[in-house]
């Protein structure tokens, strides 16, 4: 049912062409899914998730699915394995593995592939693992089920090795602790360990570490590279980043609203994206985006003109009546302690979440604290916002003490300052329609009457590009992105100076995500709009901020305009946040195509 | 910096069969639909939603039934009846058995048993609503101040919550209404009342404790809205749900309540018609006519699994985890 016409010489039969030169034996594939369909029965009638997939993996190699949420991509590969959630089923095409029809296998044959022939690493590493079982249990299950022969003390002698394997030192002692003893990165490793531990031909990897942190994404992405290739273990990848997809792996497929748009080797895909939707991605994937700005910063070229066309508002502008601007918030030293209760009374500890954090923010800019989870950027937000008391030290706001403010006063200062914040579906009240969302500060402040504040309404809703005929319906009816512009247009009710933007983008897909910076940029452009902008992802940073804070545990480890700290990072930890920025090892070349 | 795999591959000039370069034909107007609004359709809540899928199911049409046909019954007891239970009764209708007019037979006292099992639900009724109403009430504030304001509200209050939740319903409402002289459908609903809330508090206070952490409430606070006001208009009408499908629940219990106090004598007083005080009745005779039982407890039974298949429905429609997003 899908009609795809070769970019290349794919015209050709297989075997066809003198000259190939790949190794003999690798020639014939490991996985081949073709024409893969797959539905979902629901309330609603019959959703198709994957219409027509088409994918082959030879062994010992690695390849990519890039998509968006809902594009289909985790279905395939869990069709792979036979593990569709709920009432999936695969209603059509074949799936062969090492020359085998998977589909339509009876369940115990699929269970007996399943570990030792296809291992998997799945997505989240905080619930794939039970929090009862040590970790070294675990394991050994993985093992037993998969027909490990040998005795207990073999077994565990095993289990010490895989862990080793996967990059955790002391393994013995590990294998005896439980899962909450463990750091996200740590327990993503047991995962990799229990993923390997029966040697499979092809590990699954379900977006392996998008709940980790950049730093340690990168460490555990180049442990798992090396040591699938020191296995010859084939790797099939699953990820909604198409730079890291394109760093990891050396064929790519695009899937999109459960067809496959585009694929081939990665390189190409890069340099040469031929189908709208893969040239969009292309353009707008923050880590690829990003590069392209360095890149081209490098070869001293302006780097407004490298972005995609959509993405030109997102270049902060860099003229000099910007840069003349006054200041409007300034936190001087800003120290939070928070108190943390201990089992018995007076066993509490203090915990310093902020310490002694300074940092400008000019009227027109864009200010970026960077920072992994737990580094105090929130809590530092909150205080700027006035949500959090500092234990010490001076937010001040427009040359005010905010802490000074007296009620009526602190009540006008809400106006000048509104969070954006990450969860497009936590943010908005679900019992209240988008009007009354957006009108809620408007009431509350009694701005105008009932009809202007309908009006304005209206304007805001124009403002974030989403039609008036949206106000009427409610949150759980939109998708996240259409959220984030009713909370950017509610935040914008009141006419404020200063919107904070906590991880305002980070829970979007790729291109929404491009969508709202692209709105971002230019509401800051009409309005005059200071943004506080917090976020884990530097690749974003790029984008859209003039001036970066690295946050680390609390403290600020570094402060300077943002082609300053990606020029020139004075600290080891900031070039490490570079470096786990997908793509940064790719050359310009291949992207600036 | 691990290098690029591409690089590596064996002949990776040229992708091997199955790996060409591909890219779909465009076909489909998907891209700009990645982020539309669909305007045509009716705008749907929370509570539209559920409405929706409690239409649905045939265990609602059958609960909702019962429910209205049982509160017509309770409001209007003389359109189903012209014959009264207390005033028609005569002695030589002791224990007869069915007979044109009076489909359900006598009882010993000789009054019309259908005459009394349809005024019997009145006193139910009113019993289950009014003490539901109360015990919302009470444990919505208790629960709602707990769970919101934490601290030392919520210390005391859970406390004081623990320690009625330790006393058992029935034995209480016994120990209170043998003691009680003035024994009215309030009162009885009252003290029921003053020892049942302790549920719906600590659903509520649970409830309001996760409600409160969602960014709209963070957001409501930036806006400078006071604590009172986004307890009242962000946090209770998003714990609604539970509370509401617990309070359906607990109607049926409290009626159950009545019955059992009314059966032991010391509920309703007996110039007052209720199931519980009929069955109580029906015992002394239960040998030579069983059947004077069974109408009461049927009553009883109905209206009480009407209230629960109802709030089985409604926690189904309401259920977040069941809500698609």
């Amino acid at each position: 049912m899908t009609t795809q016409f070769p970019v290349t010489n794919g015209n050709q039969p297989v075997g066809e062409g003198a000259g190939r030169s790949y190794e003999a034996g690798t020639d014939k594939p490991l996985l081949e899914i073709r024409d893969l369909q797959v539905s979902f029965t629901t309330s609603e009638g019959v959703v198709h998730a994957v219409r027509g997939a088409d994918i082959t993996v030879y062994p010992g190699q690695s390849v990519a699915i890039v998509g968006e949420s809902g594009s289909g991509k985790s279905t395939t590969a869990h069709a792979v394995i036979d593990l569709l959630p709920g009432t999936g089923k695969v209603t059509g095409g074949s799936i062969m593995f090492d020359g085998r029809e998977i589909v339509g296998l009876p369940r115990t044959e699929i269970e007996a592939m399943r570990g030792r022939d296809i291992g998997l690493v799945p997505q989240d590493p905080m619930s794939n693992l039970n929090p009862v079982w040590r970790i070294g249990t675990q394991i050994e299950e993985a093992l037993k089920a998969n027909g490990f022969e040998g005795g207990k003390k073999e077994r565990k002698e095993r289990v010490a090795g895989l862990l080793q394997e996967a990059g955790l030192p002391d393994a013995e002692r590990r294998a005896r602790q439980f899962p909450h003893e463990f750091s996200g990165g740590m327990r993503q490793r047991s995962l990799i360990a229990i993923g390997l531990a029966s040697r499979p031909k092809l590990l699954i990897a379900d977006e392996p570490t998008s709940a980790l942190d950049v730093t340690v994404q990168r460490q555990i992405l180049d442990h798992l590279e090396v040591l699938t290739q020191e296995l010859g273990t084939a790797v099939l990848f699953i990820t909604h980043d198409l730079g890291l997809a394109a760093e990891r792996a050396e064929h790519l497929v695009v899937m999109f609203k459960g067809r496959v748009v585009e694929s081939g080797p990665a390189r190409q895909i890069l340099a040469n994206p031929q189908h709208p939707y893969t040239q969009r991605l292309v353009a707008s994937a923050p880590s690829l985006a990003s590069r392209r700005i360095q890149v081209a910063h490098e070869q001293g070229e302006e780097s407004d003109e490298l972005l995609a066309p959509d993405l030109d508002a997102t270049v902060p502008l860099r003229d000099a009546r910007k840069a003349a601007q006054s200041d409007i918030v300034v936190a001087k030293n800003l120290t939070k302690v928070f108190t943390i209760r201990g089992g018995r009374p007076g066993a509490s500890t203090d915990f310093k979440a902020v310490d002694d954090v300074s940092f400008t923010l000019k009227r027109g800019h864009t200010l970026a604290l960077v920072g992994e989870s737990g580094s105090g950027k929130s809590t530092a937000a909150n205080m700027v916002l006035g949500l959090l008391d500092p234990t010490s030290g001076v937010v001040e706001f427009d040359g005010a003490d905010v802490a000074k403010f007296t009620p009526k006063e602190a009540f006008a200062f809400r106006r000048r300052i509104q969070p954006v914040f990450q969860n497009p579906y936590g943010s908005l009240d679900p019992t209240f329609s988008i009007y009354r969302s957006i009108e809620e500060p408007l009431a509350l402040h009694r701005v105008g009457s009932k009809k202007e504040r309908e009006k304005r309404v209206r304007e805001l809703l124009d403002m974030v590009a989403l039609p008036q005929s949206a106000m009427r319906r409610f949150p759980n009816e939109l998708s996240g992105g259409q959220r984030q512009r009713i909370a950017i247009a509610r935040a914008l009710a009141l006419r404020p100076e200063v919107i904070v933007l906590d991880e305002a983008v980070s829970a979007l897909d790729v291109l929404v995500q491009a969508q709202i910076l692209e709105l971002l940029g230019n509401l800051q452009e009409e309005l005059g709009l200071s943004y506080l902008f917090i976020t884990h992802d530097l690749a974003v940073v790029r984008q859209i901020a003039d001036s970066v804070v690295v946050m680390q545990n609390g403290r600020v480890v570094e402060q300077a305009t943002t082609d300053e700290v990606f020029d020139n990072p004075r600290q080891q930890y900031t070039r490490d946040l570079l470096a786990a920025i997908p793509g940064a090892g790719l050359e310009g070349a291949a992207i600036a195509g | 910096m691990p290098e690029n795999r591409y690089e590596t591959v064996p002949g990776g000039r040229r992708p091997r069969p199955g790996q060409e370069h591909f890219a779909a034909e465009v076909d489909e107007g998907g891209l700009g639909a990645v982020d539309a609004v669909k305007t045509d359709e009716a705008p749907s809540s929370l509570w539209r939603d559920a409405w929706r899928e409690m239409r649905r199911r045939p265990m609602f049409w059958v609960a909702a039934a019962i429910i209205v046909l049982v509160i017509t019954v309770a409001a209007f007891p003389s359109w189903f009846t012209s014959v009264h239970p207390r005033f028609d009764c005569e002695l030589a209708n002791s224990l007869a058995g069915p007979e044109p007019g009076h489909p359900f037979g006598f009882d010993k006292q000789g009054c019309d048993i259908y005459a009394r099992t349809i005024y019997g639900a009145r006193a139910s009724v009113l019993v289950g609503v009014m003490s539901t109403a109360m015990v919302v009430i009470i444990g919505t504030i208790m629960g709602a101040v707990a769970g919101y304001f934490a601290g030392w509200f919520d210390v005391v209050l859970s406390r004081i919550t623990d320690i009625f939740f330790a006393i058992p319903l029935v034995l209480a409402a016994i120990v209170i209404m043998s003691i009680t002289t003035n024994r009215t459908s309030f009162t009885v609903a009252l003290v029921l009342a003053s020892f049942g809330w302790t549920s719906i508090a600590r659903i509520t206070r649970g409830t309001v404790m996760s409600v409160k952490n969602n960014e709209f409430v963070t957001a409501a606070r930036s806006l400078g809205m006071g604590r009172g006001r986004i307890l009242l208009r962000h946090v209770l009408p998003n714990s609604a749900a539970p509370i509401i499908v617990y309070a359906t629940v607990a109607l049926g219990t409290f009626i159950v309540a009545e019955a059992t106090l009314s059966f032991l004598g010391i509920g309703l007083p007996p110039s007052t018609v209720s199931w519980g005080g009929d069955i109580s009745q029906a015992q002394r005779a239960i040998r030579q006519a069983p059947e004077i039982l069974f109408y009461p407890a049927a009553g009883l039974a109905i209206t009480v699994l009407g209230f629960i298949m109802m709030g089985d429905v409604v926690r189904d429609a309401l259920d977040p985890k069941a809500r698609k997003r």
